[in-house]
């Protein structure tokens, strides 16, 4: 087998890569400029010369089809959900509903202005507020605002929402606190909105070390930021020690929804006390991740943040006399923050988020989450019956909906680290789980199969990472200079970092 | 069980058996009995697919979209015609289905069409760097200035009245967390305040941010805004419509160090306002303080070309609290279709485009500022968008519009109380002569009858 995944260059590694700039020639178009059809007016005199460009901008000058050759063949030097499976531990890859790319594209949708009269809008705000109504539900807190574009951009509407809440309250505030497993969005993000990041540490359950966090929690802290299953795919069995700590020193407590998979319709945020959640609809909710984006990251918080959230919100108010009820913008908010983007959000990942929350309902979202936590300790079994020496589960036996493995022994006694792993099951065709994060696992992949995944396909990736470990036993070098059927092999990463060329010379 | 998971009860029994619990709910049992829910989410009921389609299609069928409607609506995002060859490439798996690129090795196509969108941005700016995309407009502007925070320090950032509302706002947001005071300029003749804005401009001005065209559709002296911080430590931030930028001098020609915009109108759908992506691009200087992802050029170890994320080192996974920004998943598929858009017009079409748009915007601003009650708001030059005062009520002249198929553009009187008869009306190249000329007859009526109206009953 591994013979067969190592042999000669594929159609694709014969193909040199040839950007868009060095297609076409001079004079080849694609675009068809509709015609001149008012009375033509000096263009100097509309646009005075030191305003205008005095050279085109070199773009490709290209046909139509060789336009089309070109992107459809750099779409197949790209693996993708479609075609296998994406462990990839945090990020949730699970199947995205055709569906719901139909629904998005419908022209009422799709080709509707973000500034067309709330009253001529009805049936987006009817969607937009029905779907506030349903993450509401699901994360048992009362008020949702849609706007922000993705998880990192909730992170900071919610810490910006603590600074306006510690504000409104006259009180200065300074540190927030984030786990050493936290993801680098959150401690990014507290530096952004003004805040001194302090690390609490994690206990041997891979929970938050309740010792460290009491220490630390004080009158200057202004929020802990948490996910909950955490990043080591572990629910925090204190979390209601930790939400009491928290808010005893008066501070919020902020969940990050990345790991909101794992507990659809068994747990939901507000409950364990939570003030803030973002959700990832490109995770929990099926918005396809498009290769880098698009996301979206709307939170959900209590209360006593409600004031504070972004402009505008959405209203409903009642119809009177048997009429249908009206959805309105409110933009008189005094208390609000502001505005964290223009518009109302990435509304098309809000249609695909809905339509998902309509087919599966209370009981497939239910459904979901148990298949995806059944799902990861399956392969969690299945891979430390087959490879449980090598690659040991870095805490615990049970898992949520994802788990870390160390490479450290495979490490130290086949030679071979989590890289090289990762990089040979491309070979296999399969997706590498996340790897070297979290942080404090040395060595660490960090697996997520989603709920998606049929069992067939859970066991032929668990045989791959043994087949992967029995390869490396023979012979380290052939995972060590892995892979090799990809369209490239491995890149000069340093070298592109110490030299970098980022555009097409021309 | 739902139909997107395949779990039948053979496989049940065998999972669970090999991971050696008795039931599912054991899998839960860390979860502390004082946060389990116990009880059915209080959601309707699954339906199946044709029932979600029905359902999707009537709230689609209860807004008035560009498709039902002769729309003039612009104010950021533009209906422009999106090619086939868009839809086409933005629904196959292999650009809509992946993660952001960590495993370059199978990620070459995302990773070339980002070099090759920085390539077509720095060329659309004349500036050197270019990142993969950033969310959008707004908080585009408020990550330059937050670039600008990090770069020199200073706690001031100057911005013109010109720039979008929604720009304001946003910038305002972000600047309270990391602790700048955000200073307005404000606009004379419907361009920024020259002498204001130089007057502004002092030894704490860490950013000074215009946008080209300006929200009233004038374009700025953009080189003169940018000459008034030379000699300063500003970073001079310009907002820009991408579509202009064929025939305008682009930003790296005008002394700006940031360029930043709505990629919308490069091959992306109105969607109610998102998702597109927005554009960020610098001088050489500001490399190492871009946000984002960035793809670079490399080999391999054949010595094939190939592509990376480089210059990671600034991003949120690696430096965490040190990055120079938060953000991750960004607009990998909407920047796709931004390059593809860039691609099709081609390097002749983005300017014929550019000049049929300045003709038709001098020709609808000709034919509407003749009606009666209506002015131009401004004289600037204008390229695909103007601002008109009309003396009537603005919003009600809209509605009677509207009632006529035509939406005439956006009121500006919320945004701008100065001007409460002030309308903006934007073209595009589906807006053709007969189109303007519709307007000019619907609109000219519209304020017609809301006179008459008003006169009665004053
Ligand atoms: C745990 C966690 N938090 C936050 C984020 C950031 O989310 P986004 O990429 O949508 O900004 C991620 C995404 O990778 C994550 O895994």
């Amino acid at each position: 087998m591994s013979e067969a995944l190592t042999t000669g260059a594929s159609p694709l590694q014969r193909e040199q890569a040839v950007t868009v700039f060095e297609k076409g020639a001079p004079g080849r178009r694609a675009f068809a400029c509709p015609e001149l059809d008012v009375p033509e007016a000096d263009p100097a005199a509309l646009l005075p010369a030191g305003l205008r460009r005095s050279e085109p901008a070199r773009l490709p000058e290209i046909s139509e089809p060789e336009l089309v050759r070109h992107y459809v063949r750099l779409s197949k030097r790209n693996f993708d959900l479609d075609s296998g499976f994406y462990p990839l531990g945090s990020c949730t890859m699970k199947h995205n509903p055709r569906l719901h790319e139909r629904v998005a594209a419908l022209p009422g949708h799709a080709r509707l202005h973000p500034l067309q009269d709330p009253d001529r809008a009805q049936g987006a705000l009817e969607l937009m507020w029905r779907l506030e109504r349903s993450l509401s539900e699901i994360a048992g807190l009362p008020h949702v605002s849609l706007q922000p574009s993705a998880g990192s951009h909730g992170e900071l509407a919610g810490v910006l929402l603590t600074r306006a809440y510690h504000e409104d309250r006259g009180e200065t505030r300074h540190k927030v606190l984030t786990p050493d497993t936290a993801h680098g969005t959150n401690p990014a993000t507290v530096t952004m909105a003004g805040y001194e990041v302090v690390k609490v540490g994690t206990n041997a359950d891979g929970g938050v070390d309740i010792d460290d966090l009491r220490a630390k929690a004080d009158e200057d802290v202004a929020c802990l930021m948490l996910t909950n299953p955490n990043t080591l795919g572990i629910f925090d069995q204190n979390i209601e020690e930790i939400a009491r700590i928290v808010h005893g020193v008066g501070a919020t407590l902020y969940y990050d929804g990345a790991n909101l998979n794992a507990v659809m319709g068994r747990s939901r945020p507000g409950d364990m006390g939570f003030d803030i959640v973002h959700f990832n609809l490109h995770k929990s909710f099926t918005q396809p991740h498009g290769g880098g984006g698009p996301g979206s990251g709307p939170i959900a918080v209590s209360d006593r943040m409600e004031p504070y959230l972004m402009k505008p919100v959405i209203r409903r108010v009642q119809g009177s006399n048997g009429h249908a009820p009206r959805f309105e913008l409110d933009h008189d908010r005094p208390k609000s923050i502001g505005r964290l983007r223009g518009f109302q959000g990435n509304y098309g990942t809000f249609v695909r988020a809905y339509a998902y929350i309509r087919s599966l309902g209370a009981e497939g979202l239910q459904d979901a989450s148990e298949t995806a936590v059944l799902n990861a300790n399956y392969l969690l079994a299945r891979l430390r019956a087959l490879v449980g020496a090598e690659l040991p589960a870095a805490f615990g036996t049970l898992c949520m909906h994802e788990f870390v493995l160390s490479g450290a022994p495979m490490k130290k006694e086949l030679g071979i680290r989590t890289l090289d792993l990762a990089k040979r099951l491309l070979d296999h065709g399969f997706h590498p789980p996340t790897v070297y994060f979290p942080l404090l696992v040395d060595e660490a992949m960090l697996i997520e199969p989603t709920e998606t995944e049929t069992k067939e396909t859970l066991d032929a990736f668990a045989e791959a990472v043994a087949a992967i470990v029995a390869e490396a036993r023979e012979d380290p070098a052939i995972a060590r200079n892995a892979p090799y059927t990809t369209p490239v092999r491995r890149l000069d990463e340093a070298g592109a970092a110490k030299r970098p060329v980022i555009r097409q010379p021309l | 069980m739902s139909t997107y998971t395949a779990t039948t009860p053979q496989d049940l029994e065998t999972m669970l058996a090999e991971i050696g619990v008795a039931s599912i709910d054991e899998l839960f049992a860390a979860l502390p009995e004082g946060v389990r829910l116990g009880r059915p989410l209080d959601l309707p009921a699954g339906l199946p697919e044709q029932d979600v389609y029905a359902h999707l299609r009537e709230l689609a069928e209860r807004n008035v979209s560009a498709e039902d409607e002769l729309t003039f609506l612009g104010a950021g995002m533009y209906d422009h015609y999106v090619p086939a060859l868009i839809d086409m490439l933005m629904s196959r798996s292999e650009f809509l289905t992946p993660y952001t690129p960590y495993q370059p090795e199978i990620s070459q196509g995302g990773l070339q069409v980002m070099f090759e969108y920085q390539t077509a941005i720095s060329e659309l700016t004349a500036l050197p760097v270019s990142n993969a995309s950033v969310y959008e407009g707004p908080s585009a502007v408020a990550s330059a200035a937050y670039l600008a925070k990090l770069a020199n320090g200073r706690r001031k950032v100057v911005v013109s009245r010109g720039v979008h509302p929604h720009s304001r706002e946003t910038l305002l947001t972000y600047a309270h967390g990391y602790g700048a005071e955000v200073v307005e300029v404000g606009l004379k003749d419907g361009v920024t305040d020259a002498e204001a804005w130089a007057a502004a401009i002092d030894d704490d001005t860490g950013a000074v941010i215009f946008q080209q065209p300006n929200f009233l559709g004038a374009v700025e002296d953009a080189a003169a805004l940018a000459e008034a911080a030379k000699g300063s430590s500003a970073v001079v931030v310009g907002a820009y419509d991408p579509i202009p930028l064929g025939i305008l001098r682009p930003p790296g020609e005008c002394g700006v160090d940031v360029a930043v915009g709505e990629g919308q109108p490069l091959g992306n759908r109105l969607d109610f306002g998102g998702p597109s992506f927005g554009f960020f691009a610098a001088t050489e200087a500001y490399l190492r303080r871009m946000p984002g992802r960035i793809a670079g050029e490399t080999t391999d170890v054949d010595g094939r070309r190939g592509f990376v994320l480089t210059l990671q080192t600034r991003e949120q996974h690696i430096r965490r609290e040190k990055a120079t920004s938060n953000i991750c998943t960004a607009q990998a598929l909407n920047a796709l279709a931004g390059v593809v858009y860039l691609a099709w017009l081609g390097r002749r079409g983005l300017v014929e485009l550019g000049e049929l748009l300045l003709q038709r915007t001098h020709y609808a601003r000709e034919r509407l500022t003749a009606l009666d009650g209506v002015e131009a708001l401004h004289d600037q030059p204008v390229v695909r968008e103007f601002a008109l005062s009309l003396d009537a009520d603005v919003r009600r002249v809209i509605e009677r519009c509207q009632d006529h198929g035509v939406n005439p553009g956006y009121a500006l009187g919320d945004d701008y109380p100065e001007h409460p008869g002030g309308l903006l009306v934007a073209l595009t190249e589906q807006r053709s002569r007969a189109d303007i000329d519709r307007l000019a007859d619907v609109l000219g009526a519209a304020v017609a009858a809301e006179r008459t109206t008003a006169q009665v009953t004053a």
